[in-house]
């Protein structure tokens, strides 16, 4: 237990660095731009409990606008996030598999799943954040196709990352 | 009762995501319609801090390039010292003396957070309220302007980049002196600006400076850019032209805010005028 605090801690303080201080100068053509500090919410345990999922989002996206000088933004974009991941795996995850499928991640998930997981949320997420961003319809086009090709870009690098912690001997 | 908490109970995610997502909604929506000085921002201790910190760093993989612009600038200025020129009358420097009377003064600053990627764009810099930096200062570099001063702490100042979606400057072209606005373009590009809303009499050309017309908070004559497209898209009813801007806005480092000190007396006689209409 506490050594799921230790890593998730971790993960948070690591996630947000790479965010703020790398990738905040990262962009292609001015499309992609990678939001990658999403990767945090998606991997919490299965067993974490709604509230804390909620408040973990919110102090999340708040920090990362505190670094982007856009308060609420990314925290809005944060918590439709967590809803829908509530909603992704109460669909797809048996309940009583819990136990031996703690965290969802690539190596325990599995490709399939894991991969379509990691689009479906990070499209919302991005759909979400791009357009309350420019907050106007009129540029609603352009707008788009940021979404789908930074979205491109975050799973790429989730991913990268997922194969970069990738631990065959829990695959059962 | 009972029946109430359970219902709620049941979905308690769906009104989880109400509160968190109305609230983080009532701050965005806020912040970005007043422009509060809020403490969620790069100018806090802890966000401030780390952005100096790692920008200590960064500025050593520039700084030939900082060097170099630097030197330029000096040798720009030393041709302009009273030194460099030949005085061909005996008198000229006593009329200097009292012809002039200093309106703008320069303060400059490092700029220790940028960005350039997002709809709407904000620098930080080192310099607060204690350097004499206030809002709505101008603000620039060697190479022209660079935004507007939003936000001041004590040591610390907010910039709304020249790449901001609301950003509006009054500019003009150098040769006919026709005036415009000088905004951001919607595509999101860091090397290009529009000109909006010049008379359809001038006739700009492709290559012609766009500089500030001195009726904003910069001094007349601070390039914004060079044309390179008489028809930008999205005209109305007057000509637009497409500029690209004279600043790097991905490789800033130095930036110099302008003090007009005129600026308080102006404003004044502006707000008296705009009482009695």
């Amino acid at each position: 237990m506490s050594r799921t605090i230790l890593i998730n801690v971790l993960r948070f303080l690591v996630l947000v660095f790479i965010q703020v201080f790398l990738l905040k100068n990262v962009t292609f053509y001015n499309l992609a731009t990678p939001y990658f500090y999403i990767l945090f919410i998606l991997l919490l345990p299965f067993e974490v409990p709604n509230i804390l999922l909620f408040v973990l989002a919110f102090v999340l996206g708040l920090t990362i606008d505190a670094f982007y000088d856009t308060p609420g933004l990314h925290a809005a974009a944060s918590i439709v996030l967590a809803l829908v991941r509530t909603l992704f795996i109460s669909i797809t995850v048996q309940k009583d598999g819990f136990d031996n499928e703690p965290e969802p991640t690539l190596s325990i998930m599995g490709f399939r799943w894991f991969f379509t997981y990691a689009i479906v949320l990070t499209l919302v997420h991005h759909f979400f954040l791009l357009n309350l961003e420019v907050f106007s319809f009129s540029e609603i086009q352009y707008t788009l196709s940021r979404v789908v090709l930074s979205s491109l870009f975050t799973v790429f690098l989730i991913l990268i990352s997922g194969l970069l912690f990738f631990r065959r001997k829990e695959r059962k | 009762m009972r029946n109430l908490w359970a219902f709620i109970t049941k979905y308690n995610a769906f009104f989880l995501f109400l509160i968190f997502e109305i609230s983080s909604l009532i701050i965005y929506i806020k912040y970005n319609s007043f422009q509060k000085a809020s403490f969620l921002n790069s100018t806090n201790a802890v966000t401030g801090t780390l952005f100096k910190q790692v920008d200590g760093l960064k500025s050593y993989m520039s700084l030939s390039e900082t060097n170099d612009s630097l030197a330029r600038e000096n040798a720009k200025l030393r041709g302009q010292l009273k030194t460099s020129m030949y005085v061909d009358s005996v008198d000229k420097r006593k009329v200097n003396d009292t012809v002039y009377k200093q309106q703008y003064s320069y303060i400059v600053a490092k700029v220790i957070n940028n960005s350039f990627n997002k709809r709407s764009n904000y620098i930080t810099i080192d310099r607060g309220s204690k350097d004499g930096i206030q809002k709505d200062m101008g603000v620039i570099t060697g190479a022209g302007v660079v935004g507007q001063v939003i936000d001041v702490t004590e040591h610390l100042a907010i910039i709304q980049s020249v790449l901001h979606k609301n950003t509006r400057f009054s500019a003009m072209l150098t040769n006919t002196k026709d005036i415009g606005s000088f905004v951001w373009g919607n595509d999101m590009d860091p090397h290009k600006g529009v000109l909006i809303d010049i008379q359809n009499n001038a006739q700009p050309k492709v290559g012609e400076l766009v500089v500030t017309s001195g009726y904003s908070l910069f001094p007349t004559g601070i390039p914004f850019g060079k044309i390179t497209n008489l028809h930008a898209k999205g005209g109305g009813l007057l000509l637009n032209v497409e500029v690209s801007l004279a600043v790097d806005f991905t490789k800033l480092q130095y930036v110099y805010v302008i003090n007009n000190k005129f600026a308080t007396e102006q404003t004044g006689l502006e707000a008296v005028q705009n009482k009695n209409e």
